[in-house]
């Protein structure tokens, strides 16, 4: 062995990755201060970022997994874990939809995905997939005439430094929670959002988003703010189900919303959610929250949740500004052996800030569904109100809805209402439709969207629709 | 086109049909009248298909076919509709959803395309002119919060727009007032015709003073127990059902 080989063997953990000039490789499973180096190199951060992630990592190594949460899984081990896995070279994707699993394809088709995006979504190579740099290019001139500054968030790490330095951890600090610390410390990438004062986005930011970043790996980073009077509608995810290899996904989501400004970030979450006994599916711990900074802001949240084995995920508001509002509307849907422990926060700080939860929870299977929600008014909150409505809905006999309402009201002016119900589909609601022709699977899909009416409602038109269908496919089977 | 022969059926260990048999064919319009508890009710839901009744014995032939091998949707398709006693709510399901869906299973399982969505809108309203609905029930949840007598009313509205061939409305004029009893029968009376059967399920002689019968069945203990024209029903009226249970054992 030459003394050179052997050097790069000692120093392998610090140096992998970005000594070897190969763009396609991924780092070894486990973590220490040189794979956050490493990863901060790989992306030509700048220094304040690597500092800024080197902090996070010492933050998390004093951290201790959450397990307040109504869910079940086996230890993770952190160090088996890569934390910068390249992109999959175009060698090992398939070369077209005719060498892709026609299971998946048979979902796309009945989700209603546009032809032009299936090939994407099933991790076509990218040579073959046409037209889709040009439409992203369209976009992002029309954006550029408004000032709107959307792109990655490693663009806007070394393109936008100042507003990133100085919003990046304003909502979400880096030791807030255990995940949300590695999240800190090892995000892969993943999408930054700016709108100037006043400015009305032209475009939802989703059609974009689908067709280009759709695979911004496991430890997503997304960075929104919208400045005085803007108005934005941001969609993440995506309702076809997305091929990935890793299994532990934690993701950060900032929202800032300055005087008069208002952001509608809608989510549609399709991971895998394993097999029917479980085996395989991703675990989702994501910590998600926005911050109605200014004055008569407004934050709103609404998400469709169906895949994923596991889901941690609170989509909170703080209403610092006065008059704020926050909104939070959820469809969880659980079949088989998936858990979801999700719910939201709303900290109420301003006077006469206002909060809305409609949470819609559905559980098949053997399935566990848990809402957890936290409603806080501080004592300087006067005049604060909330309406909470938290609905589940049960299929079969094997499967648990749970519900967790947390509330801590200092100011006695504050107003908070809290309506929960639990139902079943009913033998006598599915022979009702049935009598009328409508076959049993049908039947129990025209109920379930029945019952979530109130939450797709606030989703963007065409996304409703791909929603519905969703839901039908993820409740295939749970009925007969 | 309905023959029930000898059919027995029961409902969790208790026997309700006893060994029923009746007859109906196109054009005609049948009442069944009978006691609480004499199995009216069953009778209804075994013709739709409701698993929680037995069939433990007999036969039911509809259009020269086996109904009993049917799924219930298989049944509606075919063109029998039952009128429930007790219409459940569906919340958040838009009640246009349903009854579009509900006349598009049966277009498809004739072969047909969807329903147009501007002629689908247009008929409904006509038909719920006819049954003095107002039109704002169309974008409500499924019988959500309606009254006894909405609820009513709307099972006629679904019965016109799927023009069924065997339509059983099972105990559809209890709990109205006479005016809703009235629209009610004027959409049944409407729905007469040479091709298609009605079974009218009814405890009270009162509705059979809108919409006339052809024959009327008297039902005591799971079986039929005396047939006869629309008299029987008035002569039931003025003796009571005890008359007619001491005929069964005389």
């Amino acid at each position: 062995m030459t003394s050179e080989n052997i050097e790069s063997l000692v120093n392998r953990r610090y140096e992998h990755g970005f000594v070897t000039d190969i763009a396609t490789e991924s780092l070894p499973p486990g973590l220490d201060e040189g794979v956050v180096r490493a990863i901060s190199a790989r992306k030509n951060e700048p220094e304040f970022m690597l500092e800024w992630r080197l902090q996070a990592y010492r933050q998390w190594l004093e951290m201790r997994e959450p397990k307040w949460a109504h869910v079940h899984y086996p230890p993770i081990d952190f160090n088996s874990i890569s934390y910068y896995a390249a992109p999959i070279s175009d060698d090992d994707r398939p070369k077209s939809l005719d060498e892709v699993d026609p299971k998946l394809l048979e979902t796309y088709e009945k989700l209603g995905i546009p032809l032009h995006e299936r090939a994407k979504l099933a991790g076509v190579a990218v040579d073959a997939v046409f037209d889709s740099v040009s439409v992203a290019t369209t976009f992002k001139e029309k954006l550029f005439e408004v000032g709107v500054i959307f792109c990655s968030f490693s663009e806007a790490v070394r393109e936008h430094s100042d507003l990133v330095q100085k919003y990046l951890g304003s909502v979400v600090p880096r030791r807030d929670n255990f995940y949300a610390a590695l999240n800190s410390a090892v995000f892969s990438d993943g999408s930054f959002v700016y709108i100037p004062k006043g400015v009305r986005c032209p475009m939802e930011l989703s059609t974009y988003f689908r067709i280009n970043a759709a695979n911004t790996g496991q430890f997503e980073r997304t960075l929104i703010i919208a400045d005085e009077g803007s108005h934005v509608s941001y969609l993440e995810g995506c309702t076809a189900p997305m091929r990935d290899e890793n299994q532990l996904h934690a993701a950060v989501v900032e929202l800032i919303a300055l005087e008069g400004a208002e952001i509608k970030y809608s989510t549609v979450q399709n991971w895998y959610p394993g097999d029917e006994n479980g085996v395989g599916g991703i675990y989702n711990f994501v910590t998600k929250r926005g911050d109605c900074r200014g004055d008569n802001s407004k934050i709103s949240w609404t998400q469709v949740e169906t895949g994923s084995a596991i889901t941690w995920k609170y989509p909170s508001c703080i209403l610092r500004g006065d008059n704020s509002v926050g909104e939070f509307y959820s469809v969880a849907v659980v079949n088989n052996m998936q858990q979801a422990d999700t719910g939201t926060k709303m900290i109420h700080i301003g006077a006469n800030t206002r909060s809305t939860i409609v949470s819609k929870g559905i559980s098949a299977g053997r399935a566990q569904n848990v809402y957890r929600g936290l409603v806080k008014v501080m004592p300087q909150a006067h005049g604060a109100r909330n309406h909470t409505q938290c609905d589940s809905l049960l299929i079969g006999k094997e499967c648990g809805a749970h519900t967790f309402p947390y509330m801590e009201i200092k100011n006695p002016s504050a107003k908070i209402e809290h309506e929960a119900t639990t139902s079943k589909i009913s033998a006598d609601q599915l022979f009702y439709c049935r009598q009328r022709g409508i076959s049993e699977e049908d039947a129990v899909n025209l109920i379930v969207n029945g019952f979530c009416r109130e939450v797709f409602k606030e989703l963007p038109m065409e996304f409703a629709v791909e929603a519905q269908a969703l839901l039908n496919v993820s409740l295939e089977g749970a009925v007969g | 086109m309905l023959e029930v022969i000898n059919l027995k059926s029961r409902v969790g260990d208790t026997e309700i049909l006893r060994g029923l048999s009746l007859s109906v064919n196109a054009g005609e319009v049948h009442a069944i009248m009978g006691p609480n508890g004499s199995g009216k009710s069953t009778l209804a839901q075994v013709i739709a298909g409701n698993d929680d009744y037995v069939v433990t014995g007999g036969e039911v032939i509809y259009k020269g076919n086996n109904l009993l091998d049917l799924k219930p949707e298989e049944r509606a398709r075919e063109g029998i509709f039952l009128g429930f006693q007790y219409p459940v709510e569906i919340p958040g399901v838009n009640n246009a959803y349903l009854l579009k869906a509900a006349v598009n299973a049966k277009r498809k399982h004739q072969g047909l395309g969807d329903v147009d969505a501007f002629e689908f809108l247009k008929l409904a309203r006509e038909k719920m002119a006819v049954l003095g609905m107002d039109p704002k029930f169309l974008n409500r949840g499924v019988n959500e919060g309606f009254s006894g007598g909405e609820k009513k009313r709307n099972e006629i509205l679904q019965m016109a727009m799927l023009e069924p061939s065997l339509a059983i409305l099972d105990e559809t004029d209890s709990g109205l007032d006479i005016d809703a009893l009235k629209a009610v029968a004027e959409g049944v009376n409407k729905l007469r015709h040479p091709d298609r059967a009605i079974v009218l399920v009814t405890h009270y002689q009162r509705m059979l003073d809108y919409v006339e019968p052809d024959f009327v069945h008297v039902l005591s203990e799971g079986k039929i127990v005396r047939s006869g024209d629309k008299t029987l029903a008035l002569e039931l009226e003025e003796k009571g059902y005890e008359w007619v249970r001491e005929a069964a054992n005389g």
